[in-house]
Order: C-alpha cells, then sequence, then structure tokens
C-alpha cells in the first residue's frame, strides 16, 4: 500500500472527533442541563383550576359573619362555537347584543381554543334558566364559584372586600393568582386572606400545540382537590356591633370596645358606614364608584376611621398626667394645686371652665382641670434630675409612647396609622434650642401636635382598667379548627407604671362618671361602676367633636371604650350617652327600659358635619376637618379615586392650638 | 469469474453493514411512528400513514438493494458516465419542469410518486469521480488533475445551487475526503477549515480587528519564510487572497443568501434569537431533545414530538424524537451506529483492489457522514438549519432509496472485490 494509505486514519479520526462533538452537545442539553426540561415541561403542560370557598368568619358567640353563595360564571370556549340563536342567549343572561360581541371578542383574542370567562357571577336564577337550555349553545358552559355574602349588612370597615386581582396582586403572588381570581382588598379580607382563601385545586392538562386538550398529565397523580379557606373567629361582639352601627347612624365618627384582659375588640364601629354586601358582585364596580363619589357621599366612606381617624386626645389624656406624675413621684394623690380659673404658662393663659381653687387628683380628673393636668405636666418638665428640659421631654415622651400612642399599634387590618407625638429634634428643629416646656404646654391637655385614633384612647382605657398593661388590639382572635392565635395578640405589654398608681386614677374617672360634679354622668349604669372622662376637642371646621373614653365595671373590667362622634360638641352629650348604652348592652345583654326611648331618640339624630364654604371652585368638598392643601388635592384628582381606601392623605383634625394664644378649655 | 459467483455471492457480502443498514431503518420507522403518534391514535397499522410508507419504502429498498447485488459489478464502472450524464441532465431538467416545495425547485412529479434529482446527483458523482481517479489515477499533485475533479464536482453543486438547495450543495462538498485519500494536498482540507473559521470569525468579530489579525498572522508567516522563496510568496498569496476572500464572504452574504437563510446562520452564531420565527425549530427541537435526560421519556411517551411542537418532525428532525424517546442513551446508540458503519465502509474500501472501488467507498462514507454531521447538528443548534435528511431514518422515499442505492452499490463492489473492474 502507498503511503496515502495513513490518510485512512485521518478521515476516520475525523468521523470520530465530529461524533464525540455532537455526542459533547447532547450529554450537555440532556443530561448536564435541565433547562430545556424544564421548558418542555412549561410546553406542555396547562394546569386548570378549582375554586376553593373562601373561609367563613364568626364572631365571638359563634354567629356566623359570612357566608359564601354558588355564583356562575358562564364560559366560552371560542373555537367551539357554532351557528345559535345569540339573542335567545342574550335574553336569558340579560345582556344586549353589544355587550355580547364584545365578550366574545374579547375571550378570542384572549384564547381561541381555552376556556374564557364570558359573562361573570349569574345569579342562581339565570343559572337555572341557562342550564335547561345550555345544549343549544355549543362552546358554551358553566362554572361554578363562590362570593361572599354578608347576612347582617353591617360591620363593612371590618370585613373589607373580596375583589378580581390586579397585574400587581398576579405578580406578587409568585404564580398563586391569576387573572379572574379574588383577593381580599380590605379589611379582614385582606389581612387573613392567606388563611381564607384556601387552597386552588389544580388537574394538570397536557396540551398539544395547536392548545387542544389531550389528557391528564400523569394519569393525575400530581393533581390536587380545592381545599376551602379556613374558618376564623373575630374577637367582635355583633349585638353591639350592630347597636353602634345604628347609634352612630348619621353621624361621622367612630366605636372602638376592647375586652381589657385579651386585648380581643368587641366593636369596630367606623361611621359613615357600608354595606359589605354591595361590594360583592357584578355591580360591586358602580356601587364602590357610587360610594367613593365626593357628593353622593361626601363624608369618605372608605377612610377607617377607628385606625385612621386622627383626633386630639384632649382632656382623654389627663389621665396619663396624673399617671405619669405619680409615677415619677413629682405629685402624690394628696398634692393640691391652685386654679384660680386659668393656668399661666409664662405669660400665656390657659383657662380652665371652673375656678376650683385648690383641687387635688381626684377631683381635678373628675373636673377635668385644666389647671390641675398642667401643673403636673410642669412637674413634669421641671424635674431635677434631667440636665433640661429637652432632655425631660425625651422623658416625658417616651414614657408617653409606651401607652401606645404615637406609633402604631399593630392591629390585625391593612392601613393602620400612627396617629402623632414629635419627639425633641422635631421641636428644636422648629424652635431652635430655646424652646421649653411653656412651648409645648398644650401637649399636657392633650391637645397641640399630639393626636391618637380612637383605636389608640381605648386602649388606654384598657391600659388603666388593667391596672398598667395591654395587649395588643386584635379583630381575629382563632385561626382555623386549632384555634390558632398569634402570640403577638396573647402577650401583655407593661407600660412601666406602678399598679397602685392607677387607683386613684381610676377614683377620679369613676367620680367623673357618679359624682355629681362629674363632667361625664351622661354616662351612668344603674349597678355597674363605670369609670370615664369626657373630652369636647375643638377643630377649625364647625363644632367640637365629642369624645368619650372609658371602661366598666371597676373592678375586673370587661369592657374598655372609646367614641368619637365628630362635630357633636360637648362630650357628654353625644359620646359618653352612646358609650354606657354600647357597655350597658354588653355587660347585660339588654337595655334598661327607662333608656330605650333615649336609646331610639339617639339613633334617629342626624349630626352630619356642616359643609364648610368652599374656597376652591371645585364642588366636592371634604366635610370632615382635613386640612385645606388636603382637599385641593383631592379635588385635583378626583379620578384618582379608583384605588385605595385609604385616603391619600391624613385626615387631620387641625387644632387652633398656638403658643401665641391663650388655649381654649377642653373638658 | 462468474461461475464463483451463484455460491460466493452470500459470503463475499458484507452481512455486517447490512445488518447496520437494517438497524438504522428499523430505528426510522420505529421513530417515524412515534412522531405521527398524537396520544390518541390506534396503534392499528396502517400503510396510508407515513411510517406505513416508510416501512414500504424499507422494504422496495432492501428489494432494490438486493437486486443491486446481483448486478455485474463492472456495470457501474462502465456506464458511470451515462449514469452521470443522465443525473446532470436531470438537474437541468428540474430547473425548467420542476415543482416548487418550499422556496426549493427541487422536485420532479411522476405521477403520485416526486423524483429529487439531486438524491441521485450523488451517487452519479461519486460513480464518475471513482471512475475518473481509478481510470487515470492521477496523484492529484497537479493543476490539471485537481481541476478535473473539480469539474466533477461543481457542475451538480452549480446546478443544485441554482434551485436553490444550498443544504443538497453542501453536501457536495464532502467528496474532499476521497479526494484528499487519493493524494489531495492537506492544505486544501486546512484552507477549508480556514475558510469556514475567517467566515464565522467574518459575523462575530468587527473588520477593524479582523483585518489587522490576519495581516499579522501572514505576516508572521511571510516573515518567517523569508530565505524559502516560494513558501514565502505562497504566503503572500494566501493572506491576499485570505483578505479579499473576509470582504467578499459579507458582500456574497448581503447579496447572495436568502432572508430566511441568513436569519438562519445568524441565530446559529447566536446574532440573532428569535424563538417563535427562525428559530422557533431549533428551540422546539432542543427542548424536546434536552427533556429526554439521560434515558428518554420512553416509547410514545415523548410529549413535544407527540404535540407537534417539533416541526418537520418526521423528516429532517427525525433525531429529536430520538433524542425525546430514547435520551442520551438512544442518541449515542443511534450515533455509534453511524459511526460503527462509516468506520466499516472506509475499511472495507481500503481492502478494494481497484481504485475505483476504493474511492467510491470513500465517496459513499463520506456523503452519509455529511449528511449525519449537518442533519443532527441542526437539530441541537451547532449548524444552521439546512434541510437534510438522516441517512436511512428520516421519513421519505427518495432519501432513503438514493442512500440504499449508493450503499448498496459499494456492498458489491466490495462483494466482488477479487474480482477485475
Amino acid at each position: 500500500m502507498d503511503n496515502l494509505f495513513n490518510r485512512k486514519y485521518i478521515i476516520q479520526g475525523l468521523f470520530i472527533v465530529i461524533a464525540l462533538i455532537l455526542l459533547g452537545t447532547l450529554f450537555y442539553i440532556q443530561v448536564a442541563s435541565d433547562k430545556y426540561f424544564l421548558s418542555a415541561e412549561s410546553n406542555v403542560l396547562r394546569k386548570l383550576y378549582t375554586f376553593p370557598a373562601r373561609g367563613v368568619i364568626l364572631d365571638r358567640n359563634e354567629k356566623v359573619l359570612v357566608q359564601n353563595e354558588p355564583v356562575y360564571d358562564l364560559m366560552v370556549i371560542p373555537n367551539q362555537v357554532k351557528e345559535f340563536d345569540t339573542l335567545a342567549l342574550c335574553h336569558i343572561v340579560g345582556i344586549d347584543m353589544k355587550r355580547f360581541k364584545k365578550s366574545l371578542n374579547k375571550a378570542t383574542v384572549q384564547s381561541r381554543y381555552q376556556p374564557n370567562i364570558f359573562e361573570k357571577q349569574l345569579s342562581i336564577q339565570v343559572y337555572a334558566a341557562l342550564s335547561e337550555q345550555l345544549s343549544r349553545f355549543p362552546g358554551f358552559f358553566v362554572q361554578s364559584r363562590t362570593v361572599r355574602y354578608y347576612p347582617d349588612s353591617a360591620a363593612g370597615h371590618f370585613f373589607g372586600y373580596v375583589k378580581e386581582v390586579s397585574p400587581k396582586d398576579i405578580e406578587e403572588s409568585d404564580g398563586y393568582y391569576r387573572p379572574g381570581d379574588y383577593i381580599g382588598k380590605a379589611g379582614v379580607e385582606k389581612q387573613y386572606n392567606d388563611v381564607l382563601r384556601g387552597e386552588k385545586g389544580i388537574i394538570n392538562m397536557l396540551y398539544d400545540v395547536h392548545n387542544v386538550p389531550k389528557g391528564s398529565y400523569a394519569e393525575g397523580k400530581f393533581d390536587t382537590l380545592a381545599k376551602s379557606g379556613e374558618k376564623v373567629v373575630s374577637s367582635l361582639d355583633f349585638r353591639i356591633q350592630k347597636l353602634g352601627e345604628e347609634l352612630m347612624k348619621n353621624k361621622v365618627g367612630s366605636i372602638v370596645a376592647i375586652e381589657p384582659a385579651t386585648g380581643e375588640i368587641l366593636a369596630f364601629v367606623s361611621s359613615p358606614g357600608y354595606d359589605p354586601n354591595l361590594m360583592v358582585g357584578r355591580q360591586q364596580g358602580n356601587n364602590y364608584m357610587d360610594l367613593i363619589n365626593q357628593e353622593k357621599n361626601p363624608n369618605r366612606v372608605f377612610t377607617v376611621r377607628p385606625i385612621q381617624g386622627y383626633y386630639s386626645p384632649g382632656s382623654s389624656f389627663k389621665p396619663l398626667d396624673a399617671l405619669l406624675g405619680l409615677q415619677e413621684g413629682v405629685i402624690d394623690p394628696n398634692t393640691t394645686f391652685n386654679c384660680p380659673g386659668y393656668y399661666m404658662a409664662g405669660n400665656h393663659k390657659v383657662r380652665c371652665e371652673h375656678v376650683d381653687g385648690n383641687i387635688a387628683l381626684r377631683k381635678g380628673l373628675a373636673r377635668s382641670c385644666n389647671t390641675y393636668a398642667l401643673y403636673v405636666f410642669q412637674k413634669l418638665m421641671t424635674q431635677r434630675k434631667f440636665a433640661n428640659q429637652r432632655i425631660a421631654y425625651d422623658a416625658w415622651q417616651q414614657k408617653v409612647k409606651k401607652f401606645g400612642l404615637g406609633d402604631k399599634l399593630g392591629v390585625d387590618l391593612p392601613a393602620e396609622r400612627t396617629g402623632r407625638l414629635y419627639g425633641s429634634d422635631y421641636y428644636n428643629k422648629k424652635y431652635g434650642k430655646s424652646w421649653r416646656y411653656t412651648t409645648v404646654i398644650s401637649l399636657g391637655i392633650g391637645q397641640g401636635e399630639m393626636d391618637a385614633t380612637p383605636l389608640q384612647m381605648a386602649n388606654i382605657m384598657a391600659i388603666i382598667a388593667n391596672r398598667g398593661y395591654y395587649v395588643k388590639p386584635h379583630l381575629i382572635k382563632a385561626i382555623g379548627e386549632n384555634k390558632v392565635i398569634k402570640k403577638e395578640y396573647a402577650r401583655k405589654n407593661y407600660v412601666d407604671v406602678d399598679a397602685r398608681h392607677f387607683e386613684p386614677v381610676i377614683d377620679g374617672m369613676q367620680d367623673a362618671v357618679s359624682a355629681p360634679w362629674g363632667t361625664a354622668r351622661q354616662s351612668m349604669i344603674d349597678n355597674i361602676v363605670m369609670c370615664g372622662k369626657t373630652g369636647t376637642v375643638q377643630n377649625p371646621r364647625g363644632k367640637n367633636h365629642s369624645v368619650f373614653i372609658g371602661f366598666a365595671p371597676r373592678d375586673n373590667p370587661k369592657i374598655a371604650i372609646a367614641v368619637v362622634v365628630e362635630n357633636a360638641g360637648y362630650g357628654s352629650s353625644y359620646a359618653a350617652p352612646i358609650a354606657s348604652y354600647i357597655t350597658e348592652k354588653y355587660l347585660k345583654d339588654s337595655i334598661a327600659v327607662n333608656k330605650r326611648a333615649s336609646v331610639e331618640w339617639m339613633k334617629k339624630q342626624v349630626i352630619l358635619p356642616v359643609p364648610p364654604k368652599p374656597k376652591v371652585k371645585l364642588k366636592p368638598l371634604l366635610t370632615d376637618s382635613a386640612k385645606k392643601d388636603s382637599i385641593l388635592k383631592s379635588t385635583q384628582k378626583p379620578k384618582t379615586l379608583g384605588t385605595p381606601t385609604v385616603p391619600a392623605k391624613p385626615i387631620q383634625t387641625v387644632k387652633p392650638v398656638q403658643i401665641a394664644k391663650p388655649i381654649q378649655t377642653t373638658k | 469469474m462468474s461461475n464463483q459467483q451463484g455460491n460466493r455471492f452470500f459470503f463475499n457480502v458484507d452481512w455486517i453493514t447490512i445488518l447496520l443498514y437494517v438497524a438504522l431503518c428499523t430505528i426510522g420507522v420505529v421513530n417515524i411512528y412515534a412522531s405521527i403518534y398524537n396520544g390518541s391514535t390506534a396503534s392499528e397499522f396502517n400503510f396510508s400513514t407515513s411510517y406505513g410508507k416508510q416501512l414500504i419504502y424499507v422494504i422496495t429498498g432492501l428489494i432494490l438493494g438486493f437486486s443491486i447485488l446481483l448486478l455485474d459489478a463492472k456495470f457501474f464502472s462502465i456506464f458511470s458516465p451515462i449514469v452521470y450524464g443522465i443525473t446532470m441532465l436531470l438537474l437541468v431538467l428540474v430547473l425548467v419542469v420542476g415543482r416548487k416545495v418550499g422556496g426549493n425547485q427541487a422536485w420532479i412529479p411522476l405521477g403520485s410518486f416526486r423524483l429529487q434529482p439531486s438524491e441521485l446527483a450523488k451517487f452519479g458523482t461519486a460513480l464518475l469521480l471513482a471512475r475518473y481517479i481509478g481510470t487515470f489515477s492521477p496523484k492529484l499533485r497537479d493543476v490539471k488533475s485537481i481541476f478535473f475533479a473539480a469539474v466533477i464536482i461543481i457542475i451538480p453543486l452549480f446546478l443544485i445551487m441554482l434551485q436553490p438547495d444550498m443544504g443538497s450543495g453542501l453536501v457536495f462538498l464532502s467528496f474532499m475526503f476521497p479526494l484528499y485519500r487519493e493524494g489531495l494536498s492537506g492544505y486544501f482540507l486546512l484552507i477549508f477549515l480556514g475558510m469556514i473559521v475567517l467566515f464565522i470569525a467574518d459575523f462575530l468579530v468587527p473588520i477593524e480587528i479582523l483585518l489587522p489579525i490576519v495581516l499579522a498572522i501572514g505576516g508572521l508567516f511571510i516573515y518567517q519564510n523569508r530565505r524559502k522563496q516560494k513558501i514565502m510568496f505562497s504566503s503572500i498569496i494566501v493572506t491576499v487572497v485570505a483578505v479579499l476572500y473576509l470582504f467578499t464572504v459579507k458582500l456574497a452574504y448581503e447579496k447572495l443568501l436568502e432572508p430566511h437563510q441568513k436569519t438562519r446562520i445568524e441565530i446559529m452564531l447566536g446574532l440573532k434569537t428569535d424563538p417563535k420565527g427562525a428559530g422557533y425549530n431549533v428551540i422546539q427541537s432542543k427542548i424536546a431533545i434536552g427533556s429526554g435526560q439521560l434515558t428518554g421519556r420512553g416509547f410514545l411517551e415523548g410529549t413535544q414530538t407527540k404535540y407537534g411542537y417539533v416541526p418537520e418532525q418526521s423528516t429532517d428532525f427525525i433525531f429529536s424524537t430520538i433524542g425525546e424517546e430514547w435520551g442520551f442513551a438512544g442518541c449515542f446508540t443511534v450515533i455509534a451506529l453511524y459511526i460503527f458503519m462509516l468506520l466499516r465502509v472506509i475499511n472495507l474500501a481500503e481492502r478494494q483492489r481497484s481504485t475505483f472501488s476504493r474511492v467510491y467507498g470513500y465517496c459513499v462514507a463520506s456523503i452519509i457522514f455529511f449528511h449525519v454531521f449537518i442533519n443532527i447538528g441542526m437539530t441541537i443548534g451547532i449548524i444552521p438549519v439546512i434541510g437534510i435528511p438522516l441517512p436511512f431514518i428520516s421519513y421519505g422515499g427518495s432519501s432513503l432509496w438514493s442512500f440504499t442505492v449508493l450503499l448498496f452499490i459499494f456492498l458489491k463492489l466490495d462483494s466482488n472485490r477479487m474480482g477485475f473492474i
């Protein structure tokens, strides 16, 4: 053989090398990398879903507050639609031809081969009529799912509502949600959505390249059944919840009642309220637009006032002055101050409504004496142990914060707000280093740059009722069959005031309700020792807010309560009696016969804020005591209404407190 | 010699190659069945389906093959110019009367059957090339013999490019291997390789960077060989040609290639991703093959191929079915069968006494090799999508029969290796 024979090996070698290159590449895509395997799965696998019923919500007496009602979505698979009597279908479903064409087009665009929602949430009557004739409409079928029904039509702010998912929800859900699914969007439905929603059932189906189903994957080995949402037990007592809503009808404000020992919220009334059933079903969108329409509903229906409304605590802050004074030792229960009818803060006069002469703690609280409270505040600020008053102020602010002011309490609802209580750096910025306690003297009577939500006010009462601690207020006391409760809602938070200091303060609060000189006598209940405090909170828009806070009975308290009725005048005129009715109903299960007429009278009272004269030409107006600029903002952009229930700008009670002016009386 | 033929016929034929041939054909029928299977068709046998037809093609192919074995071996050598001439005429004819299928004018309709002359041209060319080298024993060192060999190859190549069928045309480059075996300088292979490298580099590297690199390498060679005048001159020529080539490629690419061919090249080079368009085939094919993993999903269990995600599945992309249902193990087996067959054919070729048979054997191995390499390379995305079949496995009578004829002519020559041609 010639020497060219060796070339055989070169050629054979080349063949082998190329074969190895092919095998190497194959090894990489088949064995080393699972990227292609996963792409293959996503090519052919489609998941079909069955929808679970949302979890049931009960009240503290195991009364069912939310049910699920079946509704029926009319589905269509466009490529299976053949010629049929379109008019008949339109007639049964109750739509016109225009809508029919629109829906069918939309479905066709989404997918010709897969089920699309044609018309959602048909009632059972429509469903019955339709199912008899469904065979006439090829390509159409009905899929059932459930929607919420709230039998009491009450506590809308507590429940919130359930709504179709937004693209953002889908994106954030990590693949759980798909278009057309429902999600809790506000209230408990939102807060406990993960618990309530249950698990969707999944059927894995194989599809070919034309999207035609080819049977189930792996004989259904990976399919799951839909699992209903978990049951949750609310802490609400619906007897007083409903009474509260009736009492607050045609008024603006809140009622919050808490069981002190557990932090369980017994009543959670935000007025104006809405029927949660309005936020269910096919009319949801229209109803929502109506509810946020400023002309039809000028008082911000979707504001959850108990956790979002800002009010000066006013006189209801005075027990805190006394408690901190006692704990710091700057006063004792018998320390007296002279009240000539005013208190001099530097050269500014703060008025008091009465001239009581020498006054001590018990009467000071019962009479709601400004002078007494401010002297205590002065003593706290000028303690020797602090190098300067700014440090004293910070120490005071930290102690007040222990009571849950100036920060979120951590209630189990979305969009809770903090209230307002600043540290010394805020005042340093505002006044330089020259400010003294007289600059912030109005804080001593719960006014000035201090705001609290009704929930925070009720929580302060729970602290006093408990003689020194609170459990974070919450609305859901047990989750699921095992009645789980979150740990944070079982822990006691101590406020670092000794239990013995509470009794003198409680004496004063008892006198406020039951002594002849008390300010809250309208809240007296037969056979029950109620302790309380009225507040009459000034605000620049219309009349004062009527406030009452209290708890009952004095020993082993069962209920702590805060009531705010906006623009209703004295605390004693509306808030105090309302609180007493709620307390009586809760403790005695019924209201004494002799009081029933006044209860009915109270229900009928219409105390709506007078809309302020429009300073801007735009029509819709906030009659809440809202700041001017927030009116401007919300009226200039009335179309941002689509989204949140929480107002973009806080509702703020603007207080008249200016250091230059004398502070007005609070009672 | 003819008196020996009767008894020795079965003894002399290389049964190993025939066995490999049957194995590959069987793999073909089975996988065509799998790629037609869509999960619902009953498994009853039916001659109107693709796998039914393919089975007929295989049987008739075997009959065709064995009838070739019955012919006189001298026939192929003697009639090679005529076979070549007829196939060239058919290539011209197809340009006139051919039917356009998928942009290529490659088919002559003959009743219900469609003849693809480019398939016939492969063994027509192989026969004449073998005859030329076998008869004249050129050493392929001089310009004249290279020229004649090149003409034999370039005429069909040119005619096929006119269809235009780039895939089938490319296969004619496989004749480089027999020529190399018969004495063509290894430089031609290197130059060929260099052309491919420069072609790819031309797309990936900007000309401002590529040009200095080419000039630097050329300059280095020229400088090193400055004392050997002859080598220095050829270095200069090669460098100049390389530079011209660089500019020509871009120009030719822009002017000559069809848009779909351009995108295919760009996708292969990773310059473009287009999962829904031109890259769709490759991506789906890679997904199908990759999803087979080590041992495959099992016969008829491949979801990608079963549910139609891979286009052209029973023909050019049949390998994706194998990859998905039989996994890496199946791919390895198929490639091993091919390599075994190719090495066997080359070994058989080397034992021939006549140069004609040897050259023809190399032609057979090279043509099959090119098809296998390009087809599999295309399904796994390392070669642009060029529509050529996988020998013996892809669906189609034309292609199966032409590979059968190609192979069995060689087996006939081999069985007769002791005789004179």
